[in-house]
C-alpha cells in the first residue's frame, strides 16, 4: 500500500516534470494551415493550351515506376495510353507497357484463385484492362501504409483546389527541416503544402529516382512536372478534344451572333 | 390583348385540322401575331433564354440517363465513365452540370426583371406566383440532381438538406427517415431521388406551360409599366421578338459555352470528385451557388427549427409579393424611392450568397459574416414586409408617359395633348 502510494508519487511527479517541461519550451501554438501551393505553370492551362506528350510519356514512367507501388489510377485503361490527346503512345507499346504490368486472373477454370505456390493467379495486362490497383482492398492499403490510405489517383487532380499546383508543391515540398516547435507524428513525414503539415506519404521523389529515355534529366521538380501533367490528363482525358470542339463552337455561336444582330438591325428598323 | 383569333387557314388541310384540332391557329396567335409591347428591352429576353435552358436540361439529362447507374456503389463510376468513355459524354455532362448553373442564372435575372417592372401587380398576379413554383421546383430538382454523381458534396449536401426536416418537432425525425427510406442518406435516397429528378422537370414543363398560358391572357408588362392602349403600342411577337430573342439567346449561349468548353467546374466543388464517404465529413460543406442565400439565412439563426422557418419563409414570401406592393404603379423607373430599396435588396442577395459561401466562423474586416447574414436576413423579409407596402403608399411617382407608342416614337406618333 505504501510502496503504490510512493509510486503514485512518481508517477504524479513525473508527469508534473513532463509538463513543467512542455509549458517551458516555447510552444506557441502554430498554425498548421496548409501554405499556398507553388507557383507553377503548365502547357495545359488556357484555352488553347494542351498537354506536352514528352511530359505525359514521362509523367506515365513516374507514376509506373513510382506511384503505383501505393497509388491506384482506376480509372485509366492501358488502351487510353494510346488514344488521341493523351500520351500517344503507339498502340504497340501500349500493348507493351500493358503486357509489362500483372493483373489478378483468379478465379481460372477450375475455380483456383491461388496457384500450388499458393500466390494469387495472374496474368499480364491487355489494352482493355484498367490499371492494376497496388492493394486488394482499402483494409490492405492502410495497413501497408501507417493507417493512412493513398488515394486512388484517377481524378486527384481535378478532387484538389488548383490541383496542378496542390499536386505539385505535395511532390516537392518534403523541405528537410519542420520550424522550431512543430513535432513531426512517428510514422509521418513534413510536409507545409498539406493540412497538418504530417503526410502519411514519404518523399516519393528524388533527384535520378527514374531514368528518363528521351535524356530528360530526372530532377525532382522535373519528375513532379511530368507526373502531374499525367495526372491532369488522367483527370480530363478528353480535355483537349473539348478545347478543340470548344474553339469551333465559339467561332460558329460568334458569326451566328453576327448574322442575327444584322437581322435584328434591319427587322426592327422602322419600329424604333 | 389575346383578343379575337387573326388565323386565316391557307389550305383544305388546314381548314380540315382547324375544326378538329386547331393546333395551327394556335400557334399563330401565341408566336407569330401576338401583339407586344414595342418597347421590351434586353431583360425581357430571358423567358425565351429559360425556355432554352429547360430543353437544353431535358435533352441532356434523358442522354445521361441512359448512361447513369443510380446505385450508391456504382454511380460515381458510372458518372466517370459517361467523362471517359461515351461519345461526347464530357460534352452532354458538362452540358447538364453547367447548364443548371446557367438555368438558375437566368431565372434570377428573369425573377429581378419582374421585380423591377412591378411584373407581379394586377392583372399579372398569377404569372409571378406560378412563377415562383417554378422556381420551387427549381430548386428541388437542381438539389436531387446534385445528388446523383455521388461524390463528398452530393452525399454532404444531401444529408445537411434532408436533415432540416428533422427540425420539424415530433414527426421531424420520423418525416427524414420517410425521406432516406433509411435511417440515413444511403442506396433507397440515391434512387429516389433519381427517380423524382427525372419526373420533376417534366412537371416544371407542364407549370411552363401554365406560366405563358397566364402571360397570354394580360400580355407582357413592359419597363414603363403602362397598359398597351392601341395597336401602336405593339408590334407582333414574329419577327419582332422571335429576332430579338434569338439574338441574345445566342450571347447567352456564348457565355454558357465559354463555361463548358474552358471552365467546365468553375462552378462545382473540389470535394465532388471524390466518391461519397460517410465516415468522412468534408471540412466546408457548402452548397451550389445559386442555393448559397437560403443557406445563409438558415446558418444565421441559432435555433436550427428557427433557421429553418425562416429560410422557408423567405421562399413563401414571394407569393404574397402581388399584395404587398401597394404602389398605384408599376414600374421602378418611375419610383424614385422604391428604386433605391430594390437595388438595396439586390445587394443583401449577393451579400447573403457571399456569406453563405464563407465558413461560419468567417469575418471580413472584423465584422462577423454571421452577423452580416443576420442583418440582410432583417433586409430581405423587411423589404417585402414592411418597405413594399409601406414606399407604395409614401412615395410619389414620377410622371408616367401617356404610351407606349409615345415614349418609343416621341409626340409625333401618338401625341394626346400634354
Amino acid at each position: 500500500m505504501r510502496l503504490t502510494t510512493i509510486s503514485l508519487a512518481t508517477v504524479s511527479l513525473g508527469t508534473l516534470l513532463a509538463f513543467g517541461l512542455l509549458a517551458s519550451t516555447p510552444a506557441m501554438a502554430l498554425d498548421t494551415t496548409r501554405l499556398a501551393p507553388k507557383d507553377v505553370s503548365f502547357s495545359f492551362e488556357g484555352p488553347f493550351g494542351t498537354y506536352d506528350r514528352g511530359a505525359l510519356q514521362r509523367g506515365y514512367q513516374v507514376y509506373k515506376e513510382v506511384c503505383s507501388a501505393c497509388h491506384s489510377a482506376q480509372h485509366l485503361a492501358f488502351h487510353n495510353l494510346d488514344e488521341p490527346g493523351g500520351p500517344e503512345f503507339t498502340e504497340a507499346q501500349a500493348r507493351a507497357l500493358a503486357a509489362a504490368v500483372k493483373v489478378p486472373a483468379g478465379p481460372n477454370d477450375r475455380g483456383e484463385t491461388v496457384d500450388d505456390k499458393g500466390t494469387p493467379i495472374s496474368r499480364s495486362a491487355t489494352l482493355a484492362d484498367h490499371l492494376p490497383s497496388p492493394f486488394p482492398n482499402e483494409e490492405a492499403a492502410r495497413a501497408n501504409n501507417g493507417g493512412a490510405l493513398p488515394p486512388d489517383l484517377s481524378m486527384v487532380v481535378k478532387a484538389r483546389e488548383s490541383g496542378p499546383q496542390y499536386v505539385y508543391s505535395i511532390l516537392t515540398g518534403f523541405t528537410a527541416h519542420p520550424p522550431a516547435g512543430f513535432k513531426v507524428i512517428d510514422g509521418k513525414y513534413f510536409n507545409p503544402y498539406f493540412e497538418g503539415w504530417n503526410i502519411g506519404m514519404p518523399p516519393p521523389l528524388k533527384d535520378g529516382t527514374v531514368t528518363y529515355s528521351d535524356g530528360t534529366k530526372a530532377t525532382v521538380e522535373q519528375e513532379a512536372h511530368d507526373v502531374v501533367t499525367f495526372l491532369a490528363w488522367a483527370s480530363e482525358p478528353k480535355m483537349e478534344e473539348r478545347k478543340r470542339f470548344g474553339f469551333g463552337v465559339m467561332v460558329f455561336l460568334i458569326l451566328l451572333a453576327g448574322v442575327l444582330y444584322a437581322s435584328y438591325r434591319k427587322v426592327w428598323k422602322d419600329a424604333h | 390583348m389575346s383578343g379575337p383569333s387573326t388565323y386565316k387557314p391557307n389550305s383544305g388541310f388546314e381548314r380540315w385540322l382547324d375544326t378538329r384540332l386547331p393546333l395551327p391557329r394556335l400557334l399563330h396567335d401565341t408566336i407569330h401575331t401576338f401583339p407586344t409591347p414595342r418597347n421590351l428591352n434586353i431583360w425581357y429576353t430571358f423567358g425565351a433564354i429559360l425556355t432554352f435552358c429547360l430543353g437544353i436540361q431535358i435533352v441532356t439529362g434523358i442522354v445521361l440517363a441512359m448512361h447513369y447507374v443510380a446505385n450508391a456503389g456504382l454511380a460515381f463510376d458510372s458518372v466517370e465513365s459517361i467523362m471517359r468513355d461515351v461519345n461526347y459524354g464530357w460534352l452532354i455532362r458538362y452540358m447538364h452540370s453547367n447548364g443548371a448553373s446557367m438555368f438558375f442564372l437566368a431565372v434570377y435575372i428573369h425573377m429581378f426583371r419582374g421585380l423591377y417592372y412591378g411584373s407581379y401587380k394586377a392583372p399579372r398576379e398569377l404569372i409571378w406566383i406560378i412563377g415562383v413554383l417554378i422556381y420551387v421546383l427549381m430548386m428541388a430538382t437542381a438539389f436531387f440532381g446534385y445528388v446523383l454523381p455521388w461524390g463528398q458534396m452530393s452525399f454532404w449536401g444531401a444529408t445537411v438538406i434532408t436533415n432540416l426536416f428533422s427540425a420539424i418537432p415530433v414527426v421531424g425525425k420520423g418525416i427524414a427517415t420517410w425521406l432516406w427510406g433509411d435511417f440515413a442518406v444511403g442506396d433507397a435516397t440515391l434512387n429516389r431521388f433519381f427517380s423524382l429528378h427525372y419526373l420533376l422537370p417534366f412537371i416544371i414543363a407542364g407549370v411552363v406551360g401554365l406560366h405563358i398560358w397566364a402571360l397570354h391572357v394580360p400580355g407582357n408588362n413592359n419597363p414603363l409599366g403602362i397598359d398597351v392602349k392601341s395597336p401602336q403600342d405593339t408590334v407582333p411577337f414574329h419577327p419582332y421578338y422571335t429576332v430579338k430573342d434569338a439574338f441574345y439567346l445566342t450571347l447567352f449561349v456564348i457565355l454558357f459555352a465559354i463555361f463548358v468548353f474552358y471552365a467546365p467546374n468553375f462552378f462545382g466543388n473540389p470535394d465532388n470528385y471524390q466518391q461519397a464517404n460517410p465516415l468522412v465529413t468534408p471540412p466546408d460543406i457548402v452548397p451550389e451557388w445559386y442555393l448559397l442565400p437560403f443557406y445563409a439565412m438558415l446558418r444565421s439563426i441559432p435555433n436550427k427549427l428557427m433557421g429553418v422557418i425562416v429560410m422557408a419563409g423567405a421562399m413563401i414570401t414571394l407569393v404574397f409579393i402581388p399584395w404587398l406592393d401597394t404602389s398605384r404603379v408599376r414600374s421602378c423607373r418611375f419610383r424614385p424611392l422604391m428604386k433605391q430599396f430594390f437595388w438595396g435588396f439586390a445587394v443583401a442577395c449577393v451579400a447573403l450568397g457571399y456569406c453563405g459561401s464563407q465558413s461560419v466562423d468567417a469575418s471580413v474586416a472584423g465584422i462577423p459574416l454571421v452577423w452580416v447574414a443576420r442583418v440582410a436576413t432583417f433586409y430581405y423579409y423587411a423589404f417585402f414586409w414592411l418597405i413594399m407596402p409601406i414606399v407604395g403608399l409614401i412615395e410619389t411617382p414620377k410622371k408616367i408617359p401617356a404610351s407606349i407608342a409615345q415614349s418609343v416614337l416621341g409626340d409625333t406618333a401618338a401625341a394626346p395633348a400634354e
